[in-house]
């Protein structure tokens, strides 16, 4: 019984993994939730996961406030390539 | 019709460009170079443009297939790939933890502390420990929180691919954070 919910260690972490970004389906979920009723490690890799996930999170709102521009410096000098660039 | 004027591509779209590739290769230096290969290459096949797409469309498609090159480089890189850690066993125990790869309880006090500038850096720095596609998968994923498929799409992978690298990326981050922030 209950036999096609059985997954590895590492199928259970690659689904925890999928699920920190919505993404896993719901049978693959059951199984995740299936396995760590009954292992400890993973249930704690699960936890631990989640957690990180919050971290990446903030991490993510500080990036995105940031748009990245040339230096003005670095503009100069591509202009200069280009003009050789263009006349060669 | 549309037509190129290459005297004005650095004032009107380099920092476009520029903004573009650096979300997703993170680097700076890589960033210049792809923007500046991305200028020469449009130089070169000038006079293939069409005028069927505004000129920033096009130097964008440009920039698109010189960032799935250096995507394709990094991935065929040896070396720094080679040394990605296996968390778990082969053969008959297949899938099972490597008994000394088992995740170990946090300080439960560092763990609460997660308001933290230190912290920040210390994920840039195992992200960067990481084989270098898997950096940039799992930032383009994470970091910039990409779709799944506009990912497939700009790497050419497959989704399937995508998720492996992203459980490997993700097992690899959790245990250099266990090491080095949450039980240092």
């Amino acid at each position: 019984m209950f036999k096609f919910l059985k997954i590895t260690c590492q199928e259970a972490n690659e689904i925890c993994n999928k699920s920190q970004y919505g993404e896993a389906s719901f049978s693959e979920k059951m199984k995740l939730e299936f396995h760590i009723a009954f292992c400890k490690i993973c249930a704690l890799y699960t936890k631990q996961n989640k957690n990180l996930t919050g971290i990446f999170k903030r991490k993510s709102l500080d990036c995105k406030e940031h748009t990245h521009c040339m230096s003005n410096n670095d503009k100069e000098l591509l202009k200069e390539k280009m003009k050789q660039e263009m006349s060669s | 019709m549309n037509t190129l004027d290459p005297n004005t591509w650095i004032d009107s779209y380099s920092d476009y460009l520029y903004n573009y590739a650096v979300v997703r290769v993170n680097n700076t230096d890589i960033a210049k170079d792809l923007v500046q290969e991305t200028f020469f290459a449009g130089l070169r096949s000038a006079k293939n443009f069409e005028g069927k797409s505004t000129e920033r469309t096009w130097l964008i498609s440009i920039l698109k297939r010189k960032i799935i090159d250096y995507y394709r480089k990094i991935n065929s890189k040896k070396g720094k790939a080679e040394v990605r850690m296996n968390f778990y066993e082969s053969g008959e125990n297949e899938g099972s933890w490597i008994e000394e790869r088992v995740p170990q309880s946090w300080n439960s006090e560092t763990e609460k502390n997660i308001e933290n500038e230190e912290l920040k850096s210390q994920i840039d720095v195992c992200i960067d420990n990481l084989p270098e596609k898997y950096a940039m998968v799992f930032r383009m994923k994470t970091i910039q929180e990409f779709e799944t498929e506009e990912i497939c799409k700009e790497l050419n992978i497959t989704p399937s691919n995508l998720w492996v690298i992203i459980h490997r990326a993700r097992t690899q981050l959790r245990s250099c954070m266990e090491k080095n922030w949450f039980n240092k």
